[in-house]
């Protein structure tokens, strides 16, 4: 079932207050996303456990109802994410 | 609990500590089903890795279970000496920083 892009970036708000979201629907579809969210949170976390955490705040949702999403993740002013 | 699922866990932890490179995907290298199970077997295969696959769409109970096994939702899943590196987003960062160079150098 697809998901609406501003659902998306309503979960991951909520549960990573000080997220900036940016989401891309991928294929027109509502199904395929990509998503950049860049967070102070992130700070000292292995890309892993940065992208875990993008999951946790969906909930359960990646791979099921929300069947594709590509995801980049960032600390506030680096390029690339912090390892 | 049942004896599958502890079946499969088993079979996950095999394959992981028995291959330097596995990657557990859908399809195959030759076929795969899935844009970003591809692009993991795309990026292997340019660093020229030596790698092991896992369909897991011929293997229900993997599918389910590497995703607790790794706390990861999504299928590909890349580990490296027994190590979870990540899913086809965090290849392609590490790829295009070069570390994923590196990690699979050592293994060669």
């Amino acid at each position: 079932m697809p998901m609406a892009a501003g659902d998306i970036e309503r979960l991951i708000k909520a549960s990573i207050p000080d997220a900036e979201v940016t989401i891309r629907d991928l294929a027109g579809d509502g199904d395929h996303y990509a998503a950049r969210v860049v967070s102070r949170s992130f700070e000292g976390l292995s890309r892993i456990r940065q992208h875990q955490a993008v999951y946790a705040a969906l909930g359960g949702r990646v791979g099921e109802e929300l069947h594709a999403l590509q995801l980049e993740t960032a600390v506030p002013n680096t390029e690339t994410t912090s390892e | 609990m049942s004896d599958a699922q502890s079946d499969a866990k088993s079979r996950i932890e095999q394959l992981v500590k028995s291959n330097d490179i596995v990657l557990f995907m859908k399809g195959t290298p030759l076929f795969p089903q899935c844009g970003f199970s591809s692009r993991a077997v795309a990026i292997l295969n340019h660093l020229g890795a030596d790698y092991e696959t896992v369909d897991v769409l011929q293997d229900p109970e993997i599918r389910a279970d590497i995703k607790e096994y790794s706390d990861w939702p999504t299928i590909p899943q890349l580990y490296i000496k027994g190590a979870f590196v990540g899913g086809s987003d965090i290849m392609m960062e590490m790829f295009e920083s070069g570390e994923l160079q590196q990690l699979v150098a050592t293994e060669a």
